[in-house]
């Protein structure tokens, strides 16, 4: 049998994922606001923990400075500790 | 060589810190205890030695959790130079107000004061802009 007639259930993916990037360091963001709470609940799942840098993409500098902001953020009652449903 | 020396460590007592300090009151407060609160603040901060940069009142917000069995909270944050020495000084004064909930202090680094500097004069952060 030739190679070309092997046939899939499913088709399979062509597109290639896309590439994750730190967005720190592509826009040239030097500095992480604790008070700014809208851009630090990007980095936060619906129960108030933090996104690994697996699925935030962020180089391990800025995910400290983040780590750093949410925790701010959570000390001065901006963000919960723990919820549910936060988005 | 030995004044040299001195001088240099005369100068490095003097180096001037950037801080923010946030403060959150207890919602009972009025309007005019708030203002000579935060008048109160900074003329402490004066006195020994910083000034302030900034004053950005906050006002009434809720709070992410209840903090002593209050879900409100008038939030305060200030901007200010000064000496090391200020932050156990103001943190004493802090613990002592019992108008007071919860406080934190942050040390600037110059990136921080840029952005700040930034915000402040009606320019967006960069990352406003380019999240959309």
């Amino acid at each position: 049998m030739a190679k070309n007639e092997i046939k899939y259930l499913t088709a399979i993916k062509q597109e290639k994922p896309k590439k994750k990037f730190c967005r720190f360091k592509k826009y040239g963001i030097k500095y992480v606001d604790y008070k700014d709470i809208e851009f630090l609940k990007k980095f936060i799942n619906e129960q108030g923990k933090m996104l690994p840098r697996r699925l935030s993409g962020n180089s391990l500098k800025y995910q400290r400075k983040v780590a750093d902001a949410v925790k701010k953020a959570r000390q001065m009652a901006l963000l919960p500790y723990v919820t549910d449903l936060l988005k | 060589m030995s004044t040299g020396k001195n001088q240099l460590f005369n100068q490095k007592i003097q180096v001037m810190n950037n801080y923010e300090l946030m403060v959150i009151f207890t919602p009972v407060l009025s309007e005019d205890d708030f203002k000579s609160a935060q008048k109160k603040y900074q003329d402490f901060i004066k006195e020994n030695g910083g000034d302030t940069v900034a004053s950005n009142p906050w006002g009434l917000k809720s709070l992410a959790y209840p903090i002593d069995k209050k879900t409100t909270g008038i939030y305060w944050i200030l901007e200010f130079t000064g000496p090391a020495t200020i932050n156990e000084k103001l943190k004493v004064q802090f613990l002592r107000d019992e108008q007071i909930m919860r406080h934190m202090i942050t040390k600037l680094d110059k990136y921080a004061v840029e952005y700040n500097h930034i915000k402040r004069n009606g320019g967006f952060p960069v990352h406003k802009a380019q999240e959309a």
